[in-house]
């Protein structure tokens, strides 16, 4: 699987969607996010089986400096979890599309993943935020 | 990028070299330049750059300046000679602290006159000016002048301050003792350079004018480039000044802590003297303390930041967090905080209430990092 940060879905709370054939849902943070975290610690992450919703927090990431909520972009159930990137948050630097995924969820509505900005939608909030 | 907080004479270089900005004391201050981790590291294994302009700095002139400080601060000011810095508070009537300050008795090379530098926080600076003016009215020979817009304030600190400050400055930077302060050049500069800091590493703290800020700068830049030096932002000075715990005014100090409480008897000279604050402090000192600052290291991975309740092991609240981060040393996440006298013990077993979980965190002494002696 290779993922083209140009295909995925954004939230403008810098949480990215990449959705399969089966309606699951492959859900992390953006470089940009990560870049502006910087020096992360810790992230806490949901337990498969939780229902999420969109724009609701799912778990925490936290940087030397601060704590940020992390939100789900989606609404359904959490499928799988990459239990392993807690370990080895540098992961999400080097490679925060593919080996940095933080959960996979089965959406319940998946119209709600049109609504969600596209990349150059996405990359006009970064550069406006920058 | 246009901003309606203060700058100070290093901004414009900050932003050309990538710094990222936050508020702090209605200033724009670089938080960090590579990054927190990386800049705490440099200034424990070579030499960090700190831009400090923000502090302010107040110079006493006049034949009773030593009288009214004495006055006003909690450490005797009448002994000092030329060339010492002390550590002290400014506290109210009540022996709340106001602030905590470094004094200067410094000697002007060109009136051969002593006078007094006191370097304040900058979030206190409008308050001790005003807290001062009414007491300058009793010693009309002295004046006090906020000298802060006219100049920068840089810290230089880490292991290998002293071998990059040394070639830049007309005297023997080095032969200078720890708190110790003199008039000086840095490459035909003029500087206040004092032997002090904020991050429990050797090093100095130097005051320029301020149309000389980037020049002192930059000569410091050049001068630690092979020895690894970085600019650092004031996240990895919270980071290391916790790690060498170290008081930050609003976090472990406010008008509601006093002294002892505060673990900083040592800035209080009492017998004979009598100042502003002294007879509340007098008392405060014999009498039963109601809390204790203690250090505490925590299991896992998160940190708990001011505000987070300690509880003991039958889950009564015993204390509260006043500042929290990971530690870039000890890698785990390490705490500052106030805890009722009985739970000041090492070793102890507490919990800290991390937005609705418990995590583990035992007392350990402070500081929780301390330099090879050299």
């Amino acid at each position: 699987m290779t993922i083209d940060p140009k295909q995925l879905r954004y939230a403008s709370t810098h949480e990215w969607v990449s959705v399969d054939a089966s309606g699951v849902a492959t859900i992390g943070i953006s470089a940009f996010a990560v870049q502006e975290l910087t020096d992360l610690v810790f992230m806490a992450l949901p337990k498969i089986g939780q229902k999420v919703s969109a724009q609701q927090e799912f778990g925490e990431v936290e940087s030397v400096k601060a704590v940020s909520p992390l939100y789900s972009p989606v609404s359904g159930e959490v499928v799988e979890v990459h239990s392993a990137l807690v370990n080895q948050l540098e992961i999400l630097g080097e490679d925060p599309y593919e080996q940095g995924w933080i959960m996979k969820v089965q959406l319940s509505d998946p119209s709600e993943v049109e609504q969600l900005l596209d990349y150059p939608a996405y990359q006009k909030q970064c550069g406006e935020a920058a | 990028m246009t901003s309606s907080n203060l700058s100070t004479p290093l901004t414009a270089w900050h932003r050309a070299n990538g710094a990222r900005f936050a508020e702090f004391a209605g200033y724009d201050m670089p938080i960090q330049y590579t990054g927190i981790v990386a800049e705490h590291q440099a200034t424990r294994t070579a030499a960090g750059l700190f831009d400090i302009s923000h502090m302010g700095r107040l110079r006493f002139d006049g034949p009773r300046a030593d009288q009214l400080l004495d006055h006003l601060l909690t450490r005797r000011v009448t002994d000092m000679k030329i060339g010492q810095v002390r550590y002290s508070l400014v506290c109210n009537e009540e022996g709340g602290i106001l602030d905590d300050v470094l004094v200067s008795c410094l000697e002007s090379p060109s009136s051969g006159q002593s006078y007094f530098l006191l370097v304040v926080n900058a979030s206190n600076r409008e308050k001790i000016v005003k807290w001062f003016q009414p007491h300058l009215a009793d010693f009309p020979d002295v004046t006090m002048i906020d000298v802060t817009d006219q100049t920068a304030m840089i810290a230089i600190q880490g292991p290998k301050a002293m071998e990059i400050c040394k070639p830049l400055f007309s005297t023997p930077i080095e032969q200078m003792g720890y708190y110790k302060a003199r008039v000086t050049q840095q490459m035909g500069k003029a500087t206040i350079v004092s032997r002090t800091g904020y991050t429990g590493e050797d090093g100095l703290e130097l005051i320029v004018k301020a149309e000389d800020a980037q020049r002192v700068w930059e000569n410091l830049i050049l001068s630690g480039r092979e020895a690894g030096i970085l600019p650092v932002g004031l996240g990895a000075r919270d980071t290391l000044r916790l790690e060498a715990s170290m008081p930050l005014y609003g976090h472990e100090l406010d008008e509601t802590i006093d002294p002892f409480r505060a673990g900083l008897g040592f800035a209080v000279n009492l017998g004979d003297r009598r100042f502003v604050g002294s007879e509340a402090l007098e008392s405060l000192k014999s009498s039963q303390a109601v809390a204790v600052r203690v250090g505490l290291k925590l299991d896992g991975m998160r940190a708990a930041r001011q505000g987070t309740t300690i509880i003991d092991s039958d889950s009564r609240v015993v204390g509260t967090v006043t500042s929290g981060s990971h530690s870039p040393t000890l890698n785990q996440p390490i705490a500052m905080g106030y805890v009722e006298p009985a739970m000041a013990v090492e070793n102890l077993a507490l919990d800290v209430d991390i937005r609705g979980s418990r995590v583990s965190a035992k007392v350990c002494p402070i500081p929780f990092y301390r330099r090879k002696s050299s």
